[in-house]
């Protein structure tokens, strides 16, 4: 009897397997794992793949041949150059941001108010800066600003106004990068706003206007809670991303002029592959990680709580 | 069933006697395939020179080869390298910039036996390509043709006559060697600050793209000033640095007041608009100028650099092709190589480029394009340095090659400039520049 009972057993796992693997296949979550693998596959493969190996190369030694640890990054901290560089990055990043956002939530409204007919047209134009790709539209702004030959200070100079060194002065090199970067990136967060703007319902406007709320008090009671979210997420996002930018500096100033444009993409660059140190290089990229994994933690964090208090 | 007469032994040795007896077919590729990295020249059509010396080498050795011309704009090239240095695979030949084969100097093939014979057979290498271009004393690539170039001074013939007094073809007369005892950095100066008087500046970028770092390079050494010395040490607190710095400072004040941001166009766009009477650059500032100003360009004289204290240097970037020993034919790189740096293929690459390219060896110096290149008639004979009355200097030497290429690509030398120059105090900018260099010794 055992030895038929046996494989009756065996019989029974084999048909209770294959219907719990029947129910796992037929689970929403499942079809949506599967369907996502392919993407999480090449992510896997062209990000977490190139993230987990900088950070090897940031803990090995200038030639690559030693185990260093954290030795880059200890390196890093007595340079002074590094610190400027740190400070440069939250001066870019900060600022750009801010006025993204401000530039982005006005004229979202503008936008918002202009009759539904016209209002497509006016949405695609001021998309344009943000469609193009931010190296040929730096390229269109470093003639702008070319140190000798500037288009602004021609115009300038027909008022009698001295010419400026936009590219050639820390500071106005500075005001000048950040300038093309709100440029490029305002159109993003007018975008979000303006879909923000509409989900907004109406009811809300006029329950405000029959308690007597000024213009002002909607703004400040009615559209600022209701974008909150928005907001939050729009402006991490947009950190990230301004923090992380390469193109518009590398191509406008280069860092330069005395290094007082470098951000964390640039020196990484700068150091890791044209001066021949990867692995300062990738300690220089990797010192985003944490500034960025704080601020994500926080504003996260901020739109979970909201989430659960409604 | 039905069985075959012939056993597997005798099969075996039929097989076997075939293959012995099979006559040698030498196909077309016989040699194997050869795939090059090649810098992709700016000069419209100089390429083509290259692919037809490599065909004609290929189609005669039988090799199947694939040239593949990598830009170097954005450093597309240097991303290059360095991604198949860390891969290891990929080209064959690769083109290096000049601080590069130090840099992967354990990556590349040694090719002492292709430069012994070619200094014997062309002449000696400058010691800048020797410093560059070797690694533990052996030899790790060949001085390239395409792509090195001296950044001498380019100067209006006219603004110099006519506000500085300074007759630049008469120092340095084509077909002749130079007369250029009295063509000091003090005179240099003095036609600067005259030119700018009249309206018309000198223009030397003091930015940190490679035509700034290598002005400051040739001036820093002519005046014997030497931030890190061959052994590694910081020398950069020393009366030769102070001395460049203040003569650099007398220089920038009479130049255009944006050079700290110039890039690499700026210079040649400078001259070219008809505004400056000097720039230091290879010739291409002139073939843009023959091209979109040839009444400029007509009034332009390419010389040699002034002399300062210690000697007349001028600023000179060699291009190197490596092997990377990673190869699998490296037998037939080492004979594209040979062939590419024969004086008859340099030759064709020299006049393709318009002269613009450079050999490295002495004997190669004196092609008929250089001569014959104008208008003016003999403005680019000086360009090689042919009568050997400069030495030619890299940024950053002879500081050990991984020291140097930081102080070269951070633009350490400009940067003192443009820091004293805009007023900083002397001891001030050479502690900064000494914390920069304590940060490059790392190994």
């Amino acid at each position: 009897m055992a030895d038929i009972a046996v494989p009756r057993a065996g019989t029974a796992v084999g048909a209770g397997g294959r219907a719990s693997l029947h129910r796992l296949m037929q689970r929403k979550s499942t079809i949506a794992f599967l369907m996502a693998l392919p993407l999480i596959l090449v992510i896997s493969l062209l990000v977490a793949y190139p993230a987990f190996y900088s950070i090897y190369l940031a803990t090995l030694n200038k030639s690559m041949e030693r185990f260093v640890g954290l030795g880059n990054f200890s390196f890093l901290f007595g340079r002074e150059t590094f610190w400027l560089v740190v400070k440069q990055s939250c001066i870019f990043a900060i600022t750009a941001v801010i006025f993204k956002a401000l530039i982005g939530f006005v004229v979202a409204h503008f936008v918002h108010n202009i009759p539904a007919k016209g209002q497509r047209k006016w949405r695609g134009m001021l998309l344009v800066p943000w469609v193009i790709p931010p190296a040929m539209s730096t390229l269109a702004w470093l003639w702008l600003f070319d140190p000798s030959y500037s288009a602004f200070n021609w115009i300038l100079a027909i008022f009698g106004i001295d010419p400026v060194p936009w590219t050639g002065n820390a500071h106005w090199a500075r005001f000048a990068v950040i300038l093309v970067n709100i440029w490029v990136g305002a159109p993003f967060f007018m975008i979000m706003y303006l879909a923000a703007l509409k989900s907004v319902p109406e009811q809300l406007y006029e329950a405000a206007a029959i308690d007597g709320a000024t213009w002002w008090q909607r703004i400040w009671y009615v559209t600022l809670p209701m974008m909150r979210n928005i907001i939050a997420i729009t402006a991490l996002f947009s950190l990230i991303v301004t923090f992380a930018n390469f193109d518009i500096v590398r191509v406008l100033t280069a860092g330069g002029p005395l290094d007082y444009t470098h951000i964390f993409a640039t020196w990484a660059f700068r150091v890791g592959i044209e001066s021949g140190d990867i692995p300062l290089g990738a300690s220089v990229s990797l010192f985003m990680v944490p500034i960025l994994a704080v601020a994500a933690w926080f504003i996260l964090r901020d739109i979970n709580q909201r989430g659960n208090e409604a | 069933m039905a069985t075959s007469g012939l056993s597997r032994r005798a099969f075996q040795g039929l097989a076997a006697g075939a293959a012995l007896a099979a006559p040698f077919v030498r196909g077309a590729h016989a040699a194997g395939k050869l795939s090059m990295g090649f810098w992709d020249h700016w000069v419209p059509g100089a390429n083509q020179a290259t692919t037809d010396l490599v065909n004609a080498w290929a189609a005669k050795e039988k090799v199947d080869v694939q040239i593949d011309y990598i830009t170097s704009q954005g450093n597309k090239n240097r991303l290059t390298i360095a991604a198949e240095a860390q891969a290891k695979a990929g080209h064959d030949i690769m083109a290096l910039p000049s601080w590069e084969p130090a840099d992967k100097a354990k990556l590349l093939e040694p090719l002492d036996e292709l430069m012994g014979p070619l200094i014997e057979q062309n002449g000696a290498v400058d010691p800048t390509v020797a410093y560059l271009g070797k690694a533990d004393g052996h030899w790790i690539c060949v001085p390239a043709t395409v792509g090195s170039q001296i950044k001498g001074p380019c100067s209006r013939i006219d603004l110099l006559k006519q506000h500085a007094s300074v007759d630049i073809q008469a120092i340095y007369p084509a077909g002749s060697p130079p007369k250029a005892e009295g063509w000091t950095m003090d005179a240099y100066l003095k036609a600067a600050q005259a030119c700018h008087k009249a309206g018309f500046p000198f223009g030397i970028g003091i930015g940190g793209t490679a035509d700034s770092v290598d002005s400051a390079g040739a001036i820093f050494s002519s005046f014997g000033a030497v931030l890190v010395d061959g052994g590694g040490n910081i020398t950069v607190k020393s009366d030769p640095v102070r001395q460049a710095l203040d003569y650099y400072k007398q220089l920038t004040a009479v130049m255009p007041p944006d050079i700290a941001a110039w890039d690499d166009a700026s210079n040649n766009k400078w001259l070219v608009s008809g505004k400056g009477a000097s720039i230091m650059n290879p010739p291409s500032a002139w073939a843009v100028a023959k091209r979109d100003a040839p009444q400029i360009a007509e009034q332009l004289w390419t010389h040699g650099m002034p002399a300062g204290p210690k000697g007349r240097y001028a600023p000179f970037v060699p291009y190197f092709w490596g092997v990377w020993s990673f190869s699998r034919n490296k037998s037939a790189a080492k004979s594209l190589l040979m062939h590419l740096s024969q004086a008859s293929s340099v030759e064709k690459m020299v006049a393709a480029s318009g002269g613009y390219d450079l050999p490295s060896f002495a004997k190669l110096t004196t092609f008929k394009t250089w001569a014959e290149e104008g208008p003016p008639k003999g403005t680019l004979y000086h360009y090689p340095n042919p009568h050997n009355h400069q030495v030619l200097s890299m940024a950053g030497a002879p500081a050990p090659p991984k020291i140097a290429v930081q102080i070269y690509t951070q633009a350490i030398m400009t940067k003192m400039v443009a820091r004293h120059a805009q007023g900083e105090a002397m001891e001030k900018t050479l502690n900064w520049a000494a914390s920069e260099l304590e940060g490059f010794m790392r190994t």
